[in-house]
């Protein structure tokens, strides 16, 4: 009377649909992962052209400089690498590498820029932030919006942001430099001095009266 | 790592996906046997059928309840009609007196003591081979009866259940419940190719007598008798089939409370009934009956309710980020428009799979609606259905676990 062969049948169909399932995702995932890995390789090349035009032009013309340039690039990377890390799973090592790549495309940029500020006087402000996302840092999270908000406040003000805990050589060298302590993040180093702990807007702004100078000098040109 | 909470939510989702490809098969198998009638049809032997109408202060439906039973297509000496009232305390008595003069119609009035008294009552007066209840929310097609009792050639067929239709929708949610019992169409008829009916709608749904003979009247049964009669005569071996084209048209509740109240009571009734029968739980020997329908029933509330706490889950934890943020930063009331990069569209594999599960819930809702009104339509209603049920079904489905739990009864009004 029961139809034993249709009930394995449809678990088989099932089971179909469930792999399926996995192997599209899985698919898609690859997919997102090569998307990261091409803005990454474009990230790299304008850095390095960045450098080689920065090099053969030691009396480049610093109307030439663009200092916006790669922000933009390097903000989305970070956002798709972060989604990925949340995100996408089964491509973990994947993601992490990413993810080192990334940190030293921050510090390659964050060297020129360094350079191009000295050379040519920009206003450009410089924040190295240093979070960790293994062991408990609640004020990580509210350290990210603070920053955010002061990005899309302030224009000029530039943060690289680095996992405390990632496996890079040029991070550790960073981390010991300014003696960044992982049981006291999140950590700001500004104009060459470490903070820890929690920042707001505000103390940002009292570190940095020059951010609210630059804001000023923005001002009038709305206003035209 | 795959966490033990992950490896629940993909047993329950490949469970809800096996039901609807199980359906979907038993389709693909017995799709040419499902016929849809438009045209009157000519019976070689017309038997004797009784129908109880049921009635409990029912003065503004009873009229087109009785006027829909005194038009059957089907002879009047062969029609029985039994309007019982159930101690009214409105008009209803007065009214059904316009009917006593009907030859083949006959009136009464009894104590109140709930509607399956009220059918039992009936159920004594029968003199029919066949016997049905018409609720007086409801009132039938003229064709319905004839359609139906063509099933009944099979000998071993004991019961036949009607398509049930929404009459005329005026608002949302009565159109979300037309898209639901147009897929409840599509359901019933698979269980019925499968033997394996769990309810027998108090709408029009007819026996052969000899049911009620051997296996007894009604029950009380958690106030939904009319499930508790088929679950006995599944348990019985008792063949239940579905006449996709007896058409039955009834009222649904016009608001969320309404609905709300009904349908604790069917999940209630659902649940305490298969507590009442656990002992045929799994066992081969009562068919997918037991094997199909009631896990199914039990895996699909699970589901939902899974689902459920899952996205009441997401909104926590979004409305957690938030408050970090406004600890941070202030509140910011601004609205940022989600990037439109495919990339941030999520593709993770539980996404995929619930989105497997509504498109086999679509098809379902479509070919509810084929066998309901004969061609294939995509209706708004079925966004309507998923709208609302997503957010008020776990609400009755969680009320009714916890009212089972406690053991307490809900109402029927």
């Amino acid at each position: 009377m029961i139809d034993w062969k249709k009930y394995i049948l449809v678990f088989f169909i099932t089971l179909a649909l469930f792999l399926s399932a996995f192997y599209l995702s899985d698919f898609l995932g690859n997919k997102k992962i090569e998307d990261v890995k091409s803005i990454q390789d474009k990230v790299a090349t304008d850095i390095l052209s960045s450098e080689t035009k920065f090099a053969l032009l030691e009396e480049l013309s610093c109307k030439d400089v663009d200092n916006t340039f790669l922000s933009e690039e390097l903000g989305d990377l970070a956002g798709k690498i972060e989604y990925g890390e949340q995100n996408i799973s089964g491509s973990k090592d994947e993601i992490l590498s990413l993810k080192r790549y990334y940190s030293l495309l921050e510090i390659k940029d964050y060297l020129l820029m360094k350079r191009v500020r000295e050379r040519c006087g920009l206003k450009s402000i410089f924040v190295l932030y240093f979070y960790s996302d293994k062991e408990k840092c609640d004020d990580c999270e509210k350290q990210g919006y603070v920053l955010t908000a002061l990005r899309e406040k302030y224009p000029e003000f530039r943060v690289y942001s680095f996992d405390y805990n990632i496996d890079l050589s040029a991070v550790r060298a960073l981390i010991s430099i300014y003696k960044i302590k992982g049981d006291e993040l999140p950590a700001l180093v500004i104009n060459r001095k470490v903070y820890e702990g929690f920042q707001s807007v505000e103390d940002v702004e009292k570190i940095l009266p020059d951010l609210l100078k630059l804001k000023k000098a923005e001002e009038p040109q709305k206003e035209e | 790592m795959i966490s033990s909470s992950m490896i629940f939510a993909y047993f329950i989702t490949f469970l809800a996906i096996y039901i609807q490809v199980f359906f979907l098969v038993t389709f693909l198998e017995r799709k040419r046997e499902i016929i849809r009638r438009e045209k009157e049809i000519e019976l070689k032997d017309y038997p004797v059928v009784t129908v109880i109408a049921p009635c409990w202060n029912e003065e503004k439906t009873l009229a087109k309840t009785a006027d829909s039973l005194l038009k059957l297509n089907y002879p009047r000496e062969k029609l029985q009609i039994i309007l019982v009232d159930d101690g009214s305390t409105d008009r209803t008595y007065e009214l059904m007196q316009e009917y006593a003069n009907y030859p083949n119609v006959e009136v009464y009035k009894k104590e109140n003591g709930g509607k399956h008294t009220a059918v039992n009552f009936g159920l004594e007066k029968a003199r029919g081979d066949f016997v049905g209840c018409l609720d007086t929310d409801s009132f039938v097609h003229p064709e319905a009866l004839k359609r139906i009792i063509t099933y009944f050639d099979n000998p071993e067929v004991m019961a036949v259940a009607p398509s049930i239709i929404i009459h005329e929708p005026k608002n949302l949610i009565q159109y979300a419940q037309k898209a639901e019992y147009e897929m409840a169409v599509y359901i019933k008829k698979m269980l019925g190719f499968l033997g394996a009916i769990h309810v027998t709608p108090g709408p029009f749904s007819i026996f052969r007598k000899e049911v009620f003979d051997k296996l007894g009247n009604y029950r009380q049964a958690h106030n939904t008798e009319d499930m508790e009669i088929a679950y006995r005569m599944q348990s019985n071996g008792y063949r239940i089939e579905q006449c996709n084209d007896a058409y039955v048209y009834t009222v649904a509740p016009g608001t969320i409370k309404g609905l709300f109240k009904q349908r604790l009571r069917w999940i209630y009734g659902f649940l305490n009934n298969t507590l009442d029968y656990k002992h045929v739980l799994f066992r081969p020997k009562y068919g997918n009956f037991a094997l199909f329908t009631i896990p199914a029933g039990i895996i699909s509330i699970s589901a939902a309710l899974y689902l459920f706490a899952g996205s009441i889950g997401n909104i926590f934890n979004r409305g957690m980020e938030k408050f970090t943020q406004a600890r941070a930063v202030g509140l910011d009331f601004g609205f940022n428009f989600p990037s439109l990069s495919w990339f941030y569209i999520d593709t993770g594999v539980s996404v995929i799979l619930i989105i497997i599960l509504f498109s086999l819930l679509i098809v379902s809702m479509i070919l509810g609606s084929r066998m309901a009104n004969g061609r294939v339509k995509l209706s708004v209603n079925i966004l309507y259905f998923i709208g609302i049920y997503s957010f008020i079904a776990p609400f009755w489905l969680i009320k009714a676990v916890y009212n089972t739990a406690i053991s307490k009864k809900p109402s029927w009004r």
